[in-house]
């Protein structure tokens, strides 16, 4: 099924049109928009941004498999980044990564099952004054030790359970 | 205690701790944009003379002189754009993300100035797509700024009417992107491919007009500049860095932070004094000292004053070599010795495994080389694989000389810097700590 644009996002993408003087400059903005409003960026995804921009689909395509933010596979509802480079390695940033393999029981690059946690291993993610670290969307979990990795799986998954509890009455369309 | 408190002025992290500093009335409480306000009082190449005589430097990684750089832009350019680069994700750096949390007013109003003095009427802010909450941040001052009247209103200035308008970009994951031909290509909606240079940016950058890139710390400089002269700032710093110098400190010390410092202060003071030590007091192996793309010191070599030129020259700092006996060449017989890069230094102490340490950086260069280049993708391929077998136990004789010969081969035969970023510390890892990677080889014969 052909994805559209919500009436919100539309109006957002003419925005963003107007900041550029071009209309593939706003390629990554929009991205980033059908991402959030998607889940992820399937073809039809893709397809939906190039016509709305007047790109070739290609074009698209080359830009969306460049870039590690984007995915083309649905990720789990909370996005664990987890930092192993220089910093968080000395502090113990495997350790952290591993515990938190073991805990999920998936592994670096996987989602769990129930679609509730997607874990990646990531670059320096420029808070290694507070190493090992990891960030899930806005926040920051800093200073880590496995206790403290538990207790913000814990707060996640109950935050998750809630909003399904809440969205779930409304008969939410998959 | 001595060098964070008796000596130090502090210009852009000066209101880290003040309650909501990210907000713009409590910035202009504290004299936020009066640099602004003295500046459109005055012609543009006044200011770039100010800028100039304030010896500041790029804080991103390469030092290059910001007055300089401006003054690159042709007279007859037609559009300008200023990109404020905000991509940091040089490994062990943490400075600007900071910046962008606590004072992002800051930064705007250091980009109005920027813009007026280079003649820029839209400017950009790329952000590194991570930092999802700082983009928040900086998009509502932004849109603070816009209802303020700072942003997308009419000036009366010195030079006739001036309006800026600032857009915040998001990247989406590609450390390349920190590169500055690589993040005009992003911000063009491509793939970041780093471009050929000539033409440079300021002549042909964005969207093919002259560009001026410039890092978060540079720009927020600029308004103290401003208010209290180039002489000032330039009288902070040593003989031709202006001002004062953010270091992030990470790895095993106890103390680590992001500090703004005098300028020139040495290593063995930033470790001992302002950072506590080390953890455990173990003694100390070695550092990074400008995020990973540069080539470590090793314990000896620590008593040299974090500035640009000295990290270059200082005798005291042994050349990287291209295998032992040997000093690689910069081109021209020029040495290599380091640089002050980012700002982010790592330490690590005796208990380090510098063979695991060092494949862990390679990895990383391995994973972000863009691919354009052959030397650049394939090397740091071979650089990663080679140094992790190594570190694992599964070295194979000729491994040590293997990855030095893969290393000079990338070096300086690539578009961009990303080459030398993998190069330069494979070769400084070697050089300064060759006796623990022949060791791992030992081992397995």
């Amino acid at each position: 099924m052909p994805l559209e644009f919500s009436a919100q996002s539309k109006l957002q993408i003419e925005r963003l049109r107007s900041r550029y003087p071009t209309n593939q400059a706003a390629l990554l903005p929009v991205l980033h928009l059908a991402q959030d409003e998607f889940g992820s960026l399937p073809d039809e995804a893709l397809d939906l941004v190039a016509k709305t921009l007047e790109l070739p689909a290609a074009h698209v395509f080359g830009v969306v498999t460049f870039y590690t933010m984007f995915h083309r596979e649905p990720h789990g509802a909370n996005e664990l980044m987890v930092c192993t480079n220089v910093s968080c390695m000395l502090r113990g940033g495997y350790d952290i990564l591993h515990h938190i393999e073991k805990t999920l029981g998936v592994k670096a690059g996987e989602t769990t099952a129930d679609g509730a946690f997607s874990l990646v291993e990531e670059e320096c993610l420029a808070a290694c004054a507070n190493a090992p670290m990891m960030i899930c969307g806005n926040e920051y979990f800093l200073d880590l030790t496995p206790d403290k990795v538990d207790r913000a799986l814990d707060e996640l998954r109950k935050r998750y359970d809630e909003r399904k509890r809440v969205a779930a009455p409304a008969g939410r369309k998959t | 205690m001595g060098w964070q408190d008796a000596k130090g002025t502090k210009i852009v992290t000066r209101n880290f701790g003040v309650a909501n500093s990210h907000k713009l009335a409590v910035y202009t409480s504290g004299g936020g944009w009066e640099g602004f306000k003295k500046a459109i009082t005055a012609a543009p190449p006044a200011l770039l003379d100010e800028v100039k005589k304030s010896n500041l430097r790029g804080r991103g990684g390469a030092g290059f002189s910001t007055g300089m750089k401006w003054s690159f832009i042709p007279k007859e350019a037609k559009r300008v754009y200023l990109v404020c680069n905000a991509d940091e994700s040089e490994p062990g750096t943490c400075k600007d993300r900071e910046l962008l949390a606590y004072d992002p007013h800051m930064l705007i109003e250091g980009m109005t100035i920027a813009s007026y003095t280079v003649g820029c009427k839209h400017a950009y802010i790329y952000i590194r797509g991570e930092m999802m909450r700082e983009a928040k941040i900086v998009q509502a001052a932004i849109d603070e700024a816009y209802e303020a009247g700072w942003l997308g209103r009419e000036h009366a200035t010195a030079n006739g009417p001036f309006k800026l308008d600032i857009t915040l970009h998001r990247g989406a994951g590609a450390y390349i992107c920190g590169e500055e031909t690589a993040l005009l290509n992003s911000l063009e909606g491509q793939r970041g491919w780093p471009r050929l240079k000539p033409p440079f940016p300021a002549v042909k950058g964005l969207f093919k007009e002259a560009t001026i890139v410039n890092n978060v710390e540079t720009l927020m400089n600029v308004p103290d500049i401003v208010l209290k002269g180039g002489d000032w700032f330039a009288k902070l710093g040593t003989a031709k860095s202006g001002g004062t110098r953010i270091v992030c400190v990470s790895g095993h010390v106890k103390k680590p932070g992001v500090y703004e410092l005098p300028m020139g202060i040495p290593f063995r003071d930033l470790i001992y004094d302002v950072c506590g030590g080390i953890v455990g007091d173990r003694p100390l192996k070695g550092l990074i000292p400008g995020g990973s793309s540069m080539p470590p010191l090793d314990a000896s070599e620590i008593d040299v004053p974090i500035e640009f030129d000295a990290l270059m020259t200082d005798p005291r700092i042994k050349d990287v070599e291209a295998k032992p006996g040997v000093p690689f060449d910069l081109g021209g017989g020029r040495r290599l010795k380091t640089m002050a890069g980012s700002g982010g230094v790592v330490v690590f102490d005796d208990s380090t495994d510098v063979v695991a340490l060092c494949a862990r950086i390679m990895r990383f260069y391995a994973h972000e080389s863009c691919g354009q280049c052959t030397p650049c993708r394939e090397g740091t391929g071979w650089l990663a694989r080679v140094c992790t077998r190594l570190a694992a136990g599964d070295g194979r004789p000729g491994d040590v000389d293997l990855l030095a010969h893969v290393a000079v081969g990338i070096a300086g035969n690539t578009i961009c810097a990303l080459g030398e970023a993998a190069a330069w510390p494979m070769l400084g890892f070697l050089t300064k700590f060759r006796g623990d990677f022949e060791q791992r080889l030992r081992k397995v014969a």
